[in-house]
């Protein structure tokens, strides 16, 4: 019983695909009961959150963490899957004959990235994002008959391969110079052997490939691919969930196994962040799509993000929780107000310049995404600044105040290319015909939350929000 | 002092009614923004009838926490902040008034910009905690870019952009100053700050990352370009609020935390502030000279004029420190009746170009009279609320510097060549074009709003105690800090001191006479 659980959140996310896969091989239709069901399971999963899987401590021999930080990732992992699963209802049901099995390839993604934030083992680490990924590159090629989806799940998995060999090479390089796989093993060796070699490589290569499944800069080249060939509601999917799994996964390594060889590992995630969010904030500059855009949005956020991994400690920790908190309802909001972008046929248009004039044909679409766009910015008063300044708060108070002033230097490049996309929707006229208006109640909901909680409302939350996220990181 | 939070309400009102006019038409958002601008003006001179001149300095506190570490909802006023509301409500109205014709297209929206501009400036003068006050400063940004973006002239895009990048960028360096403010003091409440003393080394650091703040915001030489363009594009009530209440939000910088939070640091720099205001008011009232677009020689002067504000700040002393408050007032009111000036003959001609008009106070008699008045008020002539602030501004300088002083008054002159000569041409001679000619006098609705700015103005400058009793005290607390690092000035003026001469000359009252001479 013990065993089982602080997994429980696991089991039940896990059980539950596999006889959705059942439900979807051998039931006619079964689509709409899919998709239903993954979400019930989803938001089971985040009851089942409570008490075990976030007090257990370690687990299974110390490869597994039930703590707070990983309880707090997997409410936001099950809950941006379920927002994937509500986002593709209405995407899939027209063309598509296997809906079925797209809520269990994001339940099994779910599982892996759950995984990958309770780990404290190199292997554990390397299974859960194995399972996460594997899941993902299918998702990412969901639509066969797309060239762009194809190609663009193949670029994945191809370049995700070699950041997973990468990261393996690492994983072996610490194992080998440590002698165990477990985080407080290498935290040990780290102590005493901090200027050894091997274990600098070994740190570098186990950062390398996190760096690629997070896309910070320099191992970013496949996102605004994948992000613009994947299906939208995958590409909402890729920018939250997976990817906070893989942000909590780095700052845990960080912290928990490399914690005493800060001044080895700070460097490279300083220059990561700072790259990530300069090159990110550049080159959004020239997109014409609406999701590559995004793609370098999100590049340009995991800078901030890892600000937060550079300051460490559990401000940075704190930080580093807060902000994935809020960006992924930023994001998701962006890209549930992406897929409202469709012509009268329903198909999917990702050109910015439909865009014109949507303030004046869609007036509540364009204020929606227009608050997403300011708050993904960090402008005040909108709730995404909050984040920011917890982040440059980390900074300031680990004494990096060059690197927080880099870092807000890099929110005014960026600022350039969301202020245009709400120059394009309040300023333009419009042109060509507007979008078709859809009924999908569910998803015109969901939307107006997210818009209403990175509102100044959002800051009632800071209090609630802070202390959850204070105290998930108090294992650091 | 009462329990009732009158400044949460004055944020409030504005914006609940900028949430409503969205779900209106044009008409009825055009009359919920008229009639709750002038709620918030009632209940901001309930504000002002219920301050204790020379009381508490902070008034009217107000503290809810909002769970956060470091942010919560305090508000409270001094007399200065008071004042700067005062101006904040007085406006507002004339702004809902200007736009009620000439907007035309997404009304609604409109209105509703203007009411969250005017909800996020109450903030920023009403924000006793560091975040808090950073977070409207910074969140005037979007509503003022949405103004100047749908509502704006022909270059609008470009003129939205430079306004939302320049001062952004201007403004966040600040943030991380005040991050590190936090971090050293371990608290963001303002009044604690502005007594905390701040190592002199780390305030030369945080004076300059508010510097670039409030220099861009204000504007200052050289980072006023951004002005001109926004004025220019901006529809006339986007101006009036510009020149009126948000480049006010610089000088209130300056006097909120820089001058009282890093004296030293400011005394430090007292020469890079001069040298920048003397060169602004020279060169931007040289430029203003040469303008062609009557709504670009306003933002030109408005830069001369916000220099006489920087140089009475940085003088250090009552009189340079009073007097920019005063200017600062002033400014807000008269360069806010110019645009208006400029909107209403805007609206006939659809022309900026001072060379298309000539001869108006032929065919606009009361426009001419109106319009002088504020042009004289803009020179400085006595009598007129310019007057008072410049000419308190610029003793204060002449204390410290002479030379600065000798810069400020070419201000003077200039400013009344670029101004006379604008008004010779607009008003005086014949009418260039038919069209001029042709145009009527004002509408009731426009001496509606330039009748109260005209009596403000005139009403500061005959009898200015009622805007100077409020600011007395907190300008004397603001002294107390700085007095130890009040740079010695290099004019020392001394006032005669005739002795009793000789007494072979007779009466010693005679003998005082001639001493003096």
């Amino acid at each position: 019983m013990s065993y089982i659980a602080p997994i429980l959140p696991e089991i039940i996310v896990g059980l539950g695909a596999i006889i959705l896969m059942m439900v979807a091989a051998f039931v006619r239709r079964a689509s709409l009961i899919t998709h239903w069901a993954a979400i019930g399971i989803l938001i089971a999963a985040c009851f089942a959150l409570i008490g075990a899987p976030q007090e257990a401590g370690r687990v299974f021999g110390g490869m597994f963490a039930a703590d707070g930080f990983a309880a707090f990732g997997k409410v936001i992992i099950y809950l941006s899957a379920a927002v994937a699963i509500v986002a593709a209802h209405g995407w899939f049901d027209q063309d598509f004959e296997h809906g079925a099995e797209y809520p269990v390839l994001i339940l099994l993604s779910s599982v892996g990235a759950s995984v990958m934030v309770s780990a404290t083992d190199l292997m554990m680490l390397y299974v859960g994002l194995e399972l996460q990924s594997l899941s993902a590159y299918v998702l990412a090629s969901y639509r066969r008959s797309d060239e762009r989806s194809a190609e663009a799940g193949l670029k994945y998995f191809v370049l995700g391969a070699l950041a997973s060999g990468i990261l393996l090479y690492g994983i072996s390089l610490l194992y080998g110079f440590t002698g165990t796989t477990y985080f407080d093993g290498i935290a040990a060796a780290f102590r005493t052997d901090a200027g050894s070699i091997g274990l600098t490589f070994g740190l570098v290569f186990t950062l390398a490939g996190i760096a690629f499944k997070i896309a910070a800069v320099p191992f970013h080249m496949w996102t605004p691919d994948v992000y613009e060939g994947a299906p939208t509601p995958v590409t909402a999917f890729f920018a939250s969930g997976p990817k906070i799994a893989a942000l909590l996964l780095g700052t845990r390594v960080c912290l928990e196994a490399m914690g005493p060889a800060t001044d080895a590992w700070r460097q490279i995630v300083i220059f990561a962040a700072l790259a990530s969010i300069f090159l990110g904030a550049v080159a959004a500059y020239g997109q014409t799509n609406i999701k590559r855009l995004l793609a370098y949005s999100s590049i340009n956020n995991v800078g901030f993000v890892m600000i937060g991994i550079a300051a460490g400690g559990e401000g940075g920790g704190t930080s580093v929780l807060f902000y994935s908190a809020v960006y992924v309802v930023m994001t998701l909001g962006a890209f549930l107000c992406v897929l409202r972008m469709r012509d009268v046929d329903g198909r999917p248009v990702e050109s910015l310049e439909s865009l014109s004039g949507l303030s004046q044909t869609r007036p509540g679409l364009a204020a929606a995404l227009a608050i997403f766009m300011f708050s993904l910015a960090g402008i005040p008063p909108l709730f995404g600044f909050w984040p920011k300044l917890m982040v440059f708060t980390a900074a300031v108070d680990a004494g990096l105040i060059a690197l927080a002033v880099a870092g807000i230097i890099g929110t005014v490049v960026g600022a350039y290319y969301y202020i245009k996309i709400v120059k394009i929707m309040y300023f333009d006229a419009p042109v060509g015909e507007p979008y078709a208006r859809v009924r999908a109640p569910v998803e015109t909901a969901l939307i107006a939350l997210a818009a209403i909680l990175v509102s100044p409302l959002g800051y009632l939350l800071i209090g609630p929000l802070g202390r959850l996220s204070a105290n998930a990181a108090s294992v650091f | 002092m009462t329990d009732f939070p009158i400044l949460s309400v004055m944020i409030a009102v504005p914006l609940l009614a900028a949430l409503g006019c969205l779900f209106l038409r044009a008409e009825g958002a055009r009359w919920l923004a008229l009639i709750a601008t002038f709620v918030d003006l009632a209940l901001g001179l309930m504000l002002w009838a219920n301050f204790e001149n020379g009381g508490a300095q902070w008034q009217f506190v107000e503290n809810l926490p909002l769970g956060g570490t470091y942010l919560n909802w305090q508000l409270g006023i001094d007399g200065i902040a008071l004042m700067l509301i005062l101006l904040s409500v007085f406006l507002m109205p004339i702004c809902i008034g200007a736009s009620w014709r000439s907007i035309e297209k997404r009304v609604p929206e409109y209105m509703s910009a203007f009411l969250l501009m005017e909800a996020l400036m109450l903030g920023v003068f009403a924000a006793q905690d560091l975040l808090l006050f950073y977070i409207f400063f910074e969140g005037g940004l979007i509503p003022m870019y949405l103004i100047i973006g749908i509502w704006g002239g022909a270059e609008r895009i470009k003129a939205s952009y430079k306004f939302f990048l320049y001062t952004l960028f201007g403004s966040v360096l600040m943030l991380i100053a005040m991050l590190v403010m936090i971090n050293q003091a371990g608290t963001g409440y303002i009044p604690t700050l502005i007594a905390y003393d701040f190592a002199p080394s780390l305030q030369t650091w945080l004076w300059l990352a508010f510097f670039a703040s409030f220099a861009v915001k204000m504007p200052m030489w050289p980072v006023h370009t951004w002005l001109p363009d926004a004025h220019v594009q901006a529809p006339t009530a986007g101006s009036v609020i510009l020149a009126g209440v948000l480049l006010k939000m610089g000088g209130y910088g300056f006097v909120r935390f820089s001058l009282p939070m890093f004296p030293d640091a400011s005394a430090q720099f007292v020469p890079l502030v001069f040298i920048l205001s003397s060169v602004a008011i020279v060169y931007t009232s040289l430029v203003a000279l040469v303008q062609r677009d009557m709504k670009k020689l306003i933002a030109y002067s408005s830069v001369a004029h916000m220099a006489f504000v920087t140089f009475g700040l940085f003088a250090f002393n009552r009189q340079g420190i009073e007097g920019a408050l005063i200017v600062m007032l002033s400014h807000g009111l008269v360069s806010g009746a110019l645009f208006l000036c400029v909107g209403v003959i805007y609206d006939r001609m659809h022309t900026r170009e001072i060379e298309k008009y000539g001869g108006l106070a032929n065919n606009m008699p009361g426009y001419a009279v109106l319009f002088l008045l504020f042009t004289m008020a803009a020179v400085g002539l006595p009598g007129t609320s310019g007057f008072v602030g410049e000419f308190l501004a610029m003793m204060g300088t002449y204390k410290v510097s002479t030379w600065g002083a000798i810069f400020a008054t070419t201000g003077i002159i200039l400013g009344a060549a670029y101004m006379l000569y604008l008004y010779w041409r607009i008003a005086y001679g014949a009418a260039r074009t038919a069209e001029a000619s042709a145009m009527r006098d004002l509408s009731v609705r426009e001496w509606g709003l330039l009748a109260p700015i005209a009596a403000a103005v005139l009403w500061m400058g005959v009898y200015p105690e009622p805007f100077l009793a409020p600011m007395r005290a907190d300008v004397g607390r603001l002294l107390e800090r700085t007095e130890r690092v009040t740079p010695a000035g290099d004019s020392r003026p001394t006032a005669g001191n005739p002795a009793a001469a000789a007494p072979a000359h007779g009466a010693a009252a005679h003998g005082a006479e001639e001493a003096a001479h």
